[in-house]
């Protein structure tokens, strides 16, 4: 599985898209693949808090419920409507269209690079 | 989920593990068994078995056979149905219970012959299952033998399996019934072939011996590609007896539980002249009439009840029941659930609510099953 090296990763696979103090967020191929199709995403609301290493929403599968947990801590800033209306959005382009929200960052938490996710989630 | 504590550490693997391999399955621990889930989109899997047709791998389930002329009296005994009632070539479903009337199991029982007997049981059951009826059997002239290791299994299930099957069966499949079973050849390779399943479609259960089961399911694979027949694992097989309301031990069914509960005392003979196992408790329970019984619940909203969540009366704001099994619907595109509720609110159209996480949601009793194939 190829990871995209420009992202930066967590343990608990989500990835983020850093660009200055804004970061956009989404969770990876190989979560996705883990949760199996994707039919509810409970995002946090425009204008709420999120903290780092803290659930933020709810990743509702055919099998599953999972907890979605914030890689940063700031103010949602944008959600992805798109993947609000249509969920699957989040297995057929995890690293795309299948985005999550976006967060102005206040505190970053823990992260690796892509080399590292790959080589976590090989293990 | 059952566990058992004949459970082992490592896993089995079906004979068909390295095809699944191949295939791209994501595996799950199913009952001491390595099973596929799914293979791509446990909802496209999904779509295919109620569209086209999907293939099985359910070497997991677990086979007994009763061989012998007291074959039929021992089941009648052992089992809450009659058996001995059974046509040769025919198949029922039934129940073994305890003494308290408890669901131990249910079961496929297919008559293979005057005095000979398949008993099919779920995965998690069979050891607990084979020596019970065993033990039951004593003092019958039958011999009673776990033979799961003897049996790999396949299911194509779906509108299209009866055209899939017929061109590479000897047996004519227009006139094998539903619940029926005969032995033959599939690609040339003897087997039993049944007209039976687990996924509210019209469908076939194909019994080879394990080394046989990679060329059944190759020829099955490749009769059924141009049908548009795929590959389905046990994530779809789920949601599929969901939507058909049939009941899975460990959800619906356990030994806390009788028919009754389950709307299933159709299954239960009690005026057997011998007796069985069970018949006082479930006379009884007939009698008095169960404190709960199984509903069907659709949730207005998007996110699903699931195995547990509890299921309350919003008149009262009490907790009233619980959900034993629940997801998303891809047929009906909504939440569906099985539930145990008390028997005053159980009439279809009743609100109730559903406590997903601390947030309650609505969810309307229907009647079962939510999904009926039309013929």
């Amino acid at each position: 599985m190829s990871n995209p090296t420009d992202l930066q990763y967590t343990a608990e696979h989500e990835w983020i898209a850093a660009d200055g103090d804004i970061a956009k967020v989404g969770v990876t191929a190989y979560a996705a693949d883990a949760l199996g199709d994707v039919v509810y995403v409970d995002l946090p609301a425009v204008g709420s808090t999120v903290t780092a290493g803290e659930s933020c929403g709810e990743l509702e599968s055919t099998k599953s419920v999972s907890d979605l947990y914030s890689p940063v801590t700031g103010e949602v800033v944008e959600v992805n409507e798109a993947v609000d209306a249509d969920p699957s959005l989040v297995n057929s382009d995890p690293f795309g269209e299948g985005w999550l929200f976006v967060v102005k960052v206040s505190a970053t938490g823990e992260v690796m690079d892509a080399a590292a996710y790959d080589a976590l989630v090989a293990s | 989920m059952t566990t058992s504590s004949a459970t082992p550490a490592v896993p089995r693997l079906t004979p068909l593990h390295d095809v699944h391999s191949a295939l791209g399955a994501s595996f799950t621990d199913f009952a001491g068994w390595q099973m596929p889930v799914r293979y791509g989109s446990e909802t496209a899997e999904h779509r295919a078995v109620r569209t086209t047709a999907g293939l099985f791998d359910l070497t997991h389930m677990g086979e007994i056979e009763l061989v012998g002329p007291g074959a039929g009296a021992a089941l009648d005994f052992a089992l809450v149905g009659r058996p001995s009632a059974i046509g040769v070539g025919r198949a029922r479903y039934s129940m073994i219970c305890a003494e308290d009337g408890g669901i131990i199991d249910d079961l496929v029982v297919y008559r293979l012959a005057d005095e000979h007997y398949l008993v099919v049981a779920n995965a998690s059951n069979v050891a607990v299952v084979a020596p019970e009826l065993a033990a039951r059997a004593e003092g019958h002239d039958v011999t009673v033998t776990d033979t799961s290791a003897d049996w790999a299994l396949l299911a194509v299930q779906g509108p299209a399996s009866a055209e899939i099957l017929a061109p590479l069966t000897d047996l004519d499949v227009p006139s094998l019934k539903y619940y029926a079973i005969d032995a033959g050849t599939v690609a040339g390779i003897d087997v039993l072939l049944a007209r039976t399943g687990y996924t509210g479609e019209d469908g076939f259960e194909v019994y080879c011996r394990p080394g046989d089961a990679g060329a059944v399911w190759a020829a099955l694979q490749q009769a059924g590609e141009p049908h548009g027949l795929v590959p389905a694992g046990l994530a779809c097989r789920d949601t599929l007896r969901l939507e058909a309301g049939m009941p899975l031990y460990g959800h619906e069914l356990d030994r806390d539980t009788t028919p009754y509960e389950a709307n299933l005392g159709r299954v239960v003979v009690l005026d057997k002249p011998d007796g069985f196992v069970g018949q006082a408790a479930l006379a009884k329970r007939k009698e008095e009439g169960p404190q709960r019984v199984l509903v069907g619940l659709v949730s207005t909203g998007r996110r699903s009840p699931r195995a547990g969540y509890p299921v309350v009366d919003p008149a009262t704001g009490a907790e009233v029941g619980v959900v034993t099994s629940g997801s998303p619907s891809p047929t009906l595109e909504r939440p569906i659930a099985m539930a145990y509720v008390p028997p005053t609110l159980a009439a279809p159209g009743t609100r109730l609510q559903v406590s997903l996480r601390g947030t309650l949601e609505d969810a309307d009793v229907v009647e079962l099953p939510f999904y009926s194939r039309t013929r």
